[in-house]
C-alpha cells in the first residue's frame, strides 16, 4: 500500500469517526442505550439498584443512567397478575448496606410470602438508594413509574439526613440527570435551584462518543458484571468483621450548618418532596420513619447518635408527625423500633436480624395499603 | 509503566524519530531505547532499589551470557571487538545515566521509583565485573571446562527462573533482601522479586547458550546480543524470537526503507488488531466475564461456571494474541519482523495442532530444546524403554517445563501434565486410527462431523485446562471441576 493510500484510509477512518461523534452528540442515545438491557433476559435482573466502587469485588458499579439501573432490576419484569407490587424507596437501609440480598428488607419480606385479602403475592422491590436525599428518591419514584409496570403500594423510608434542602442536589446522580430533577422541580414547585450550578451539563464535546466514554464503559460494564452477579448472587462486598456504629461522643449538639439547637421547619427541612412524592406515586403510599440506632453511651443524652442530636431528632420527628397528620399522608414512625444491637455501621443500617425484624412490622402495616 | 496504551502511544511515535535517524544508528538507538524500556516497563517494588537493581541484574546476567556465547577465535566475533566496547560502555552509560534520575522527581522519572546512588551502582557493578573477569580469566583456555560452564550458566539460569517464580523459594530470597536491608521481613513476598519480563529473558538465554554449547549459534555482537534478548517490543510478553532470526533482521536495518508504507499499513493493522483484542475484547471480559478464583469460590451454577471458563478462555486468548499483535507491529515499526505467536489455536482439531498454533514460539522452544533431546536420548539408551513410555515421558517433560514457566506452582505443573496426557493420548489414538481416518475422505459428511466433533473435543479439553490454570490451588480447581458438572460448588 502506498502512502497516498494510507492516507485516504486514515481520512476516511477520521471523518467517519468525527460523524459518529457527531451523530452521537445530536441523539444523545445514553438513556435509549440504557433501557437495551441483558438483564431480565440473559441475566437474572437485580434484586436492587447498581451501587459499587469496586466492581472487580462486588460485581457491582455506580452509573448515572437512570434507564440502565432499572432495566437492570426485577422491577422492569412483567407484573403478574396474582402480584402486588410493593415499591420500597429509601437511603442504604432500604438498599441494605452490609445485607445479602436475601436480608434486606424488600427480601425479608418476600421471603415471607405475605398475600393481600384478595389472595394476591406481595412482591416488594427495593428501589433503595445508598445516598441520603428525598429528592433522589423521588427521582427514582419518578422514573420506575414511567418505565416499570405501575405499582400497588409504596413503602418510603425516610430519616431525617435525607432532608435538609442543601443537601437535595448533592447526590451524583441526581446532578447527572438536570432534565429529569429540573422536571420533577417544575412540575411540583420544588423549592429548589433548577440552575444550581451542581448540575452536570455537558457542551458539545461532552455530549460526544469521546465525552461519553466513561458513562458508555459504565453502561458496558454493567451488562459485562451481570453474568458473575448471575453466577454468585454477590452485588456488594460484605467484610467478614463490620466495625460498629459509635456509641460515645463528644458534648456536641451540632448537625448539619447548625451549631446550636434551631428551629427546624419546611424552610431548611425539604418536606414539599414529600408531598411531590405521594402525588407521584398515584398509589397508596407509606411513609416511614426509619429505625435508628439510640445510643446508651457518653453524652448520648445530648445525642442519640453520631447523626442526630436529641435536639435535631426530636423537631424533626414532631414536625414530620404534625405534618403527616395535617396532609392526610399515611405515616408511620419507626425510629426506636429496633433494639440497639441490630445495627451495624452507621445508626441506620441494620443487621439481618433487625432487617427481619423490621420487615415484619411494616408487613402487619402493608395490610393497610391494600 | 507497563506496556499500555500511552506506552504504545509513545513507542509508535519513537518510531517516527528513529526513521529519521541515519541509518547506521538504528541499531545503536534500539540497544539504548531496549535498556531504557526494560527499567521503564519494571513495575514499582516494595525493597528499597530492588526495582533498579533486578533490570540491572537481568541486564549484566544477559551481557555474562553474551560473553559465555563468544567465539573469541572467530574472525567474525574478533571483528566486533570494538563495536562490543563501545555497546559496553554504552549500556553502562544508560544504566549510570538512569540511576541520575535519583534526583529528579519522581513524575519526571523514567524508573520505577528513586533509583540508588549513581556512585554506589558504578562501584558495584565495576566490582561484579571484576570478579567475573578475574573467574573467567581463570577459565579461559581450557576448552571443557568452557564447555561446563556454558552448562552451568544454563543450570544458573534455571535457578534464577526458580529462585524469582516458587513462592517459597522467592519468599525466602526476599526476606533476606529485607533483612540486609532492614525492612520488615515479615512482609517478604512473591511480588517483591517481581521482575518484569525475566520468563522470556530467560528462555530467550538459554536458547542461545545451548546453541552455542552444540555450535548452532552464529557470532554475534554484544549489541545485537543484547538486542535480541530485550528488544522492547517483545520484552514484556514475547514472542520468543530466535538469536539467528532476529540478528538478520538486525543487520538489514541500515538498508531499511524507513517510511515503507507497507510496512507501516502492516505495522498500524497489527497495532490496531492487537489493541482491538487487548483493550476492548480481552479486558470486557475481564470485567466480569472471565472465571477468577473469587468467582469461583461463590459461583452456585453449572452454566454460569460454564460460561465463565469460556470467557476465561477467550479473555487468555485474545489478552496475550492482542499483546503479541501489538508487539510485532511496534517490531515491524523499527524493522524487525518477530515470529507469530498465535494461529487461531481454538478452531483446531487436535490437542497437537493446538500446541502447535498456541504460544508457538514457546512451544517450538520447547520441543527444541527439551522434546526432542529428551526423546533422543532415551532412544540412545542401551536398554530402550518402549516407545510409548517415551513419548509419554517426554511429553510430560515438556509440558511439564511449559506449565511452570508460567509459575512454579502445583496448578501450572498440572496444567502441563494435563496437556502432556491430552498430548500422549492424541498419538495413541492417531497412531491406531490412521487407515480409518483415511478412509473418512470417501464420505465427506462423516469427516465434517469428524471434523467437528474433534473441534468440540479438543477444544472442551483446551477449555478444560484452563482450569487448573486460572486457579491458585488444587483444591480451588478440584471445586470447580465439581461444579462445572453439578456435582458441588461453593465455598
Amino acid at each position: 500500500m502506498t502512502w497516498r493510500g494510507v492516507f485516504r484510509i486514515l481520512l476516511k477512518a477520521a471523518l467517519l469517526f468525527a460523524l459518529a461523534n457527531v451523530l452521537f452528540a445530536a441523539l444523545n442515545p445514553l438513556e435509549a442505550l440504557g433501557s437495551l438491557s441483558l438483564y431480565n433476559r440473559l441475566w437474572p435482573g437485580r434484586e436492587r439498584l447498581p451501587y459499587g466502587e469496586n466492581p472487580a469485588q462486588s460485581y457491582n458499579l455506580s452509573l448515572d443512567n437512570i434507564p440502565a439501573m432499572l432495566a437492570s432490576h426485577t422491577l422492569s419484569r412483567p407484573k403478574a397478575a396474582d402480584e402486588f407490587r410493593l415499591l420500597i424507596l429509601g437511603d442504604s437501609a432500604a438498599w441494605g448496606w452490609f445485607l445479602t440480598n436475601a436480608d434486606t428488607l424488600a427480601g425479608q419480606i418476600n421471603a415471607a410470602a405475605a398475600h393481600t385479602a384478595d389472595g394476591r403475592r406481595v412482591v416488594a422491590y427495593d428501589l433503595g438508594y445508598p445516598v441520603m436525599s428525598l429528592t433522589k428518591d423521588l427521582l427514582l419514584l419518578d422514573a420506575a413509574l414511567a418505565s416499570a409496570d405501575p405499582p400497588d403500594a409504596v413503602l418510603w423510608l425516610v430519616t431525617l439526613e435525607s432532608f435538609p434542602r442543601e443537601k437535595q442536589l448533592f447526590p451524583p446522580l441526581l446532578q447527572h440527570n438536570p432534565q429529569r430533577v429540573r422536571a420533577l422541580i417544575a412540575g411540583y414547585g420544588l423549592h429548589l435551584d433548577p440552575a444550581d450550578p451542581r448540575f452536570v451539563q455537558p457542551d458539545f464535546w461532552g455530549q460526544t462518543i469521546i465525552g461519553q466514554r466513561r458513562a458508555l464503559a459504565d453502561l458496558l460494564r454493567l451488562q459485562t458484571y451481570g453474568l458473575s452477579w448471575a453466577a454468585t448472587g454477590i452485588d456488594q462486598m460484605i467484610p467478614a468483621e463490620i466495625t460498629l456504629r459509635q456509641s460515645d461522643f463528644e458534648a456536641d449538639v451540632s448537625w448539619q450548618n447548625y451549631d446550636q439547637p434551631t428551629a427546624l421547619t419546611a424552610d431548611n427541612l425539604a418536606l414539599e418532596v414529600l408531598t411531590a412524592g405521594v402525588a407521584r406515586a398515584g398509589v397508596p403510599l407509606l411513609l416511614v420513619n426509619e429505625p435508628m440506632f439510640i445510643s446508651g453511651g457518653t453524652n448520648s443524652d445530648l445525642r442519640y447518635n453520631a447523626f442526630y442530636p436529641r435536639w435535631a431528632y426530636d423537631a424533626y420527628r414532631t414536625l414530620l408527625a404534625d405534618t403527616a397528620a395535617a396532609t392526610g399522608w399515611r405515616y408511620l414512625d419507626l425510629w426506636d423500633s429496633i433494639p440497639p444491637d441490630e445495627f451495624t455501621d452507621t445508626p441506620v443500617h441494620l443487621t439481618p436480624a433487625g432487617s427481619a425484624a423490621l420487615a415484619t412490622r411494616l408487613l402487619d402495616a402493608v395490610g393497610t395499603l391494600e | 509503566m507497563t506496556l499500555d496504551l500511552r506506552a504504545i502511544g509513545l513507542i509508535a511515535a519513537a518510531a517516527v524519530l528513529y526513521g529519521l535517524l541515519p541509518a547506521r544508528a538504528r541499531g545503536w538507538a534500539l540497544l539504548i531505547a531496549s535498556t531504557v524500556a526494560i527499567y521503564l516497563f519494571q513495575p514499582a517494588l516494595p525493597i528499597r532499589f530492588s526495582d533498579f537493581i533486578l533490570p540491572t541484574a537481568a541486564l549484566l546476567l544477559t551481557m555474562g551470557a553474551w560473553w559465555l556465547t563468544r567465539r573469541p577465535a572467530d574472525p567474525a566475533q574478533q571483528a566486533s571487538r570494538c563495536e562490543d566496547a563501545v555497546s559496553f560502555g554504552l549500556i553502562l552509560a544508560v544504566v549510570i545515566g538512569l540511576s541520575l534520575f535519583r534526583f529528579v522527581d519522581a513524575p519526571y522519572r523514567l524508573t520505577p521509583s528513586r533509583p540508588p546512588d549513581p556512585l554506589a551502582l558504578a562501584m558495584a557493578i565495576a566490582g561484579l565485573i571484576a570478579v567475573c573477569a578475574g573467574g573467567w580469566y581463570a577459565l579461559q583456555k581450557r576448552d571443557l571446562l568452557r564447555r561446563r560452564v556454558l552448562v552451568a550458566g544454563i543450570a544458573a539460569l534455571a535457578g534464577v527462573f526458580v529462585a524469582l517464580k516458587a513462592e517459597p523459594l522467592a519468599i525466602a530470597l526476599s526476606g533476606a533482601w529485607r533483612g540486609a536491608t532492614g525492612q520488615d521481613v515479615t512482609l517478604a513476598s512473591l511480588a517483591d522479586m517481581n521482575l518484569l519480563g525475566f520468563s522470556y529473558v530467560a528462555f530467550r538465554l538459554i536458547h542461545t547458550l545451548r546453541d552455542r554449547q552444540v555450535g548452532l549459534l552464529p557470532v554475534l555482537s554484544l549489541r545485537e546480543f543484547v538486542t535480541y534478548v530485550i528488544f522492547f517490543p517483545a520484552y514484556t510478553a514475547g514472542p520468543i524470537d530466535r538469536a539467528e532470526r532476529f540478528a538478520t533482521d538486525l543487520r538489514a536495518l541500515p538498508t531499511l526503507r524507513a517510511f515503507d508504507s507497507a510496512r507501516w499499513s502492516e505495522a498500524a493493522q497489527r497495532i490496531g488488531a492487537g489493541l482491538l483484542k487487548k483493550f476492548v475484547v480481552a479486558d470486557t471480559l475481564a470485567q466480569g466475564l472471565a472465571l477468577t478464583p473469587a468467582l469461583a469460590a461463590h459461583a452456585e451454577h453449572p452454566a454460569t461456571l460454564w460460561l465463565l471458563l469460556y470467557g476465561y478462555a477467550l479473555r487468555l486468548y485474545f489478552d496475550f494474541s492482542g499483546y503479541t499483535d501489538i508487539a510485532i507491529g511496534l517490531g515491524l515499526l523499527f524493522g524487525v519482523r518477530l515470529p507469530e505467536n498465535f494461529n487461531r489455536p481454538y478452531l483446531k482439531t487436535t490437542l497437537t495442532a493446538f500446541w502447535q498454533n498456541w504460544h508457538m514460539t514457546l512451544s517450538s522452544w520447547a520441543r527444541f530444546y527439551l522434546f526432542t533431546p529428551f526423546s533422543r536420548w532415551l532412544l540412545g539408551l542401551e536398554r530402550k524403554p518402549p516407545t510409548a513410555l517415551i513419548v509419554l515421558s517426554a511429553h510430560l517433560l515438556t509440558m511439564s517445563v511449559i506449565g511452570l514457566w508460567h509459575g512454579v506452582t502445583l496448578n501450572f505443573w498440572l496444567w502441563g501434565v494435563w496437556h502432556a496426557l491430552g498430548l500422549f493420548a492424541h498419538k495413541q489414538w492417531s497412531d491406531r486410527t490412521r487407515a480409518w481416518y483415511r478412509g473418512l475422505n470417501q464420505t465427506p459428511r462423516r469427516k465434517q462431523a469428524w471434523t467437528l466433533f474433534t473441534w468440540a473435543l479438543t477444544f472442551h479439553y483446551v477449555l478444560l485446562g484452563w482450569v487448573w490454570f486460572a486457579l491458585p490451588d488444587l483444591a480451588a480447581a478440584l471445586r470447580v471441576f465439581a461444579g462445572l458438572f453439578g456435582l458441588s460448588v461453593g465455598g
